[in-house]
């Protein structure tokens, strides 16, 4: 009697060693990179390089074993992929803060670091299902709107630089509500969409090629719109409104796959910006300043093309292979600690190590669009979809930006540039695709196969 | 949703690609032309990036950069010995530099071609390359002697020094004068605001008086003419009698040329070395009329005046003879008036030129140059210029003007135990004006090792001023510090 040859389902490998090994190799090439900035500025191996290659190297260690623990079978590049971007923009701001540029500091930086890592932790242990949170759709909704209106009340609003994004918290210091109100939002977006797919793809007029959605399902597209145009137009925050307003229609796209959200969408951005445009004086400059950089007279300018030039002219000095950590000039980019860290980086690394560093970002964009499509259930898909597009969008939109890709936008560089908000908010985004990808990658319960054979109990 | 998701996942390459794409062509394509952008500041951090050679003078150092350790400004230009070598080594601002710092620039900083072979072993030895460094030819003890003298109580002037067999500047001096480390900074609004500061002072600190500007010559551009008469006529000599009337009349004007004072030339007709030593206007005026405006002209050029731009390697302003009028100016510019416009410089040179037997050597400050470990890239090639004179001429000159120092105008520079030649030269500027005071001279005559000019400019000296009483002490004192006396 022949025994029928059973295939073993294959199990994704947990790979939990070779992402230690990552982890170190990331730690290590920043522990470099803090030897190279002190060797070029001091001649001689920064004394503070141990305490922080360390301290870096332990937050991770331990963002590592709690992965481990409760993560096991998430993806294993995602954590070294960050540790290293994380890591390169502590350098820089260090390197920053050598040539005291203006409000660089490293210590603060890498104590935000260690929060980010424990808010990652916490989010892993605490969120053991990520589908909790499809319940908390119109919870998350609710409180990404308050998150993003606050920066307008009252008392805890702050108006900075001409943005008002800003909220005091008394104790606490300074905070970017929008940047966790974005999380909040595409938890929102991806509940919503999930319960409404069904809907909104429902197919209205045809108009051409395209199937146009009936007039009545409109409202959703056009409330965000309304929502993204009142962050431009009350806190002059070009960056946070294109981001939501974009990553909503890419949600919307991947939830109804029907390509007419996307013109749609499209249409409803290049309206608004036009609008914006002609109505509002700084949006308008920002135009002017993205045609034409370098005509002298907008670089005399207040609030005119310098600083996007001196963006341009650090990348220009690094040139291919860039000056070398601590042999530039990044402190003559005004903001090089924040929205300009890109330039920054782009002059004492040169193309050579800006390609890396976008490199590392698609990888990890990557990383959490795989599992997006490795998701078993459609909101996970979405939302997985969503944190990960949201990444690569806010970096095309930021480095687009002070590459004069297209118009400057402020946003922060995420992960490097100096900020507490942004960097633990990244870290939460961070937490969920592990979680996610966790789930996903995770082999599903094996049904008991052949039952007929003679169980084996090995001791 | 998949489908969806893998379009979305097309659309995040698209982007990555487009930044990529992007920052390619602006660090690749577009690079040399921001990098070059005059508002990009980092051109102005690259000056202080290197360390530039040092100048020195003998055993002195007149400009070091030094490491001050920022991240910025890197090196510093400092001049240590200041105002005294300003006119020479001239200043290192953010946006310009000045005479030797200028004419050396990519020597100093190690740019120029020269440098190739040093530079590349630096790249492969993992150095830093440091500019060459330039040694000049001035001799410390001379051009400090110099600006004492010189600047002492509030004079204005310049005096160069040489060496007449080769031609190397042993001292160059201008007063008043700058302190080059004002100027030097690396901060553009403290430099622009001294430098304005400079530039608007009517003393004209900034002018390099010895080779930038010309005077009129007074009688030291005797001896010019005397070369001229002495080159006319082999057998004139310093014994030769001319007329030496109280006043030459000056044809086709109610003018006339009297001598210095008004003052009687001997008994009328003196000898030619009587005439130089008392400096008589009349025999001059006459010997240049009678030999005609080209035979002082030719003279004057074979001295270098009006030929070929000089340059040492700073560039010099060109003297000039003055052009072809009527025989008065004629007979007014072969006693160095009228037109007649020189460089003190140019007056060295006609010194040297006579002290070295008729040959005129070509000037130059920089006697060698050599990269940071000493290698040496260029050393000075003593070179002749023209040949003004006859040696024949010129031991009959030397002869004369010896005399002018033991019995005539200029006996205040007398040195005991060394035979000293000069000229003395009062220049009138203009009417109701102070003169110019002018001395040349050489020593020790029977083997010149140095000849130099002075002028002491017109109103820092007193309203009288004179080659001899003003000039002659000076210059004295500069000839002795290279003596060794």
């Amino acid at each position: 009697m022949s025994t029928p040859s059973v295939e073993p389902v294959p199990l994704p490998a947990k790979r939990r060693l070779a992402q230690l090994a990552m982890l170190a190799f990331a730690v290590v090439i920043v522990m470099f990179a803090y030897a190279n900035v002190g060797l070029a500025i001091d001649k001689q191996i920064p004394s503070g390089m141990l305490t922080y290659g360390l301290s870096l190297g332990g937050f991770m260690l331990a963002a590592y074993l709690v992965l481990a623990k409760f993560a096991p079978w998430a993806d294993p590049l995602i954590l070294p992929l960050v540790t290293l971007v994380n890591g390169l923009g502590l350098v820089m701001i260090y390197r920053l803060e050598q040539s005291k540029a203006f409000g660089a500091s490293a210590n603060t930086q890498l104590l935000w670091t260690a929060v980010g890592v424990v808010l990652f932790s916490v989010t892993l242990i605490v969120l053991r299902d990520h589908r909790a949170l499809q319940r908390l759709t119109y919870t998350a909704g609710a409180i990404g709107l308050l998150l993003l209106i606050s920066p307008l009340l009252p008392f805890i609003g702050k108006n900075i630089n001409g943005a008002r994004i800003w909220i005091e918290i008394p104790g606490v210091g300074q905070l970017q509500p929008a940047e966790f109100a974005k999380l909040a939002l595409i938890v929102f977006f991806a509940g919503y969409l999930v319960a409404k797919r069904d809907v909104l793809a429902l197919a209205g007029r045809r108009l051409l090629f395209i199937d146009l959605p009936r007039a009545r399902d409109l409202g959703p597209i056009l409330i965000v719109w309304g929502f993204s145009l009142g962050v431009l137009i009350l806190q002059k925050d070009l960056g946070s409104s294109l981001l939501i307003f974009g990553t909503f229609i890419a949600m919307l796209y991947i939830a109804t796959q029907r390509t007419s959200w996307v013109l749609i969408g499209i249409l409803l951005f290049v309206g608004g910006a036009i609008l914006a445009g002609m109505v509002f004086e700084h949006v308008h400059a920002r135009f002017e300043v993205y045609l034409n950089p370098e005509d002298p007279e907008l670089f005399q300018k207040v609030g005119g093309s310098e600083q996007l030039m001196q963006g341009l002219f650090a990348m220009a000095t690094g040139g291919i292979l860039g000056t070398g950590l601590g042999q530039g000039h990044p402190k003559q980019i005004p903001l090089a600690i924040s929205d300009f860290i890109f330039p920054a980086t782009g002059e004492e690394l040169g193309l050579t190590g800006l390609m890396a560093l976008l490199m590392v970002y698609a990888l990890i964009v990557q990383r959490g669009l795989r599992t997006s499509i490795a998701a078993r259930d459609p909101f996970s898909k979405l939302l997985a979809g969503g944190l990960s597009f949201i990444l690569a969008w806010q970096v095309f939109i930021i480095v687009g930006g002070v590459t004069n890709l297209i118009p400057l936008t402020g946003l922060v560089t995420p992960f490097m540039s100096q900020g507490g908000s942004a960097l633990l908010a990244n870290w939460i985004l961070i937490a969920l695709l592990v979680r996610m990808s966790d789930a996903a990658r995770k082999p599903p319960p094996q049904a008991i196969q052949d039952e007929g054979m003679t169980q084996v109990f090995q001791r | 949703m998949n489908s969806t998701l893998k379009r979305v996942a097309l659309a995040c390459l698209l982007m990555f690609g487009l930044l990529m794409l992007n920052v390619n062509y602006l660090q690749g394509v577009r690079a040399d032309d921001l990098r070059a952008d005059s508002r990009n500041v980092r051109n102005f951090f690259d000056r202080y990036e290197v360390e530039r050679g040092r100048i020195t003078a003998g055993d002195k150092v007149l400009a070091e950069s030094v490491d001050t350790g920022s991240n910025d400004f890197r090196f510093e230009r400092r001049y240590p010995e200041g105002k005294v070598y300003a006119p020479i080594t001239g200043f290192f601002a953010p946006e310009s530099e000045s005479n030797i710092e200028l004419a050396e620039n990519s020597l100093l900083n190690g740019t120029s071609a020269d440098l190739l072979i040093r530079r590349s072993i630096d790249l492969f030895t993992a150095k830093k390359t440091k500019g060459a460094n330039v040694d000049l030819t001035i001799n410390p003890k001379a051009q400090e002697a110099a600006y004492k003298a010189l600047g002492a109580s509030g004079k204005k002037g310049a005096l160069v020094a040489i060496e007449p067999k080769t031609g190397a500047i042993l001292a160059m001096v201008s007063i008043p004068t700058y302190d080059p480390n004002l100027l030097s900074k690396a901060n553009k609004d403290e430099v622009n605001k001294a430098s304005k500061k400079l530039e608007t002072d009517k003393d004209q600190p900034l002018l390099n008086r010895a080779i930038r500007r010309t005077y009129p010559p007074g009688s030291t551009f005797k001896v010019v003419t005397m070369a001229a008469y002495l080159e006319s006529d082999g057998t004139l000599g310093p014994q030769s009698q001319v007329d030496a009337p109280q006043r030459l009349d000056l044809p086709n004007t109610t003018a006339d040329l009297p001598n210095y004072g008004g003052a009687a030339c001997g008994s009328g007709r003196v000898t030619l070395s009587f005439a130089l030593e008392r400096s008589c206007n009349t025999p001059f005026g006459k010997i240049a009329m009678d030999l005609g405006y080209d035979a002082i002209n030719d003279q004057a050029r074979k001295f270098g005046i009006g030929g070929d731009p000089l340059a040492v390697p700073m560039p010099v302003a060109p003297s000039d003879f003055g052009p072809e009028e009527d025989k008065a100016a004629l007979a007014q510019a072969s006693i160095g008036q009228r037109s007649n416009q020189m460089t003190p410089l140019q007056m060295a040179m006609i010194a040297a030129g006579i002290a070295n037997n008729g040959v005129v050597m070509k000037p130059y400050l920089v006697n060698k140059i050599a990269d940071s470990e000493g290698g040496e890239i260029e050393s000075a090639d003593p070179e002749e210029f023209t040949t003004a004179i006859s040696e024949d001429t010129a031991r009959k000159l030397q002869e004369m003007m010896v005399n002018v120092v033991n019995n005539g105008t200029a006996n205040a520079a007398q040195i005991p135990g060394v035979t000293v030649a000069g000229k003395t030269g009062t220049a009138e500027t203009a009417e109701g004006k102070d003169p110019h005071a002018w001395f040349i001279s050489f020593a020790p005559a029977e083997d010149p090792k140095i000849a130099l000019a002075l002028m002491v400019e017109s109103g820092s000296a007193g309203d009288d001023a004179s080659g001899g009483h003003t000039a002659a002490p000076i210059a004295k004192s500069v000839m002795e510090a290279v003596l060794g006396r």
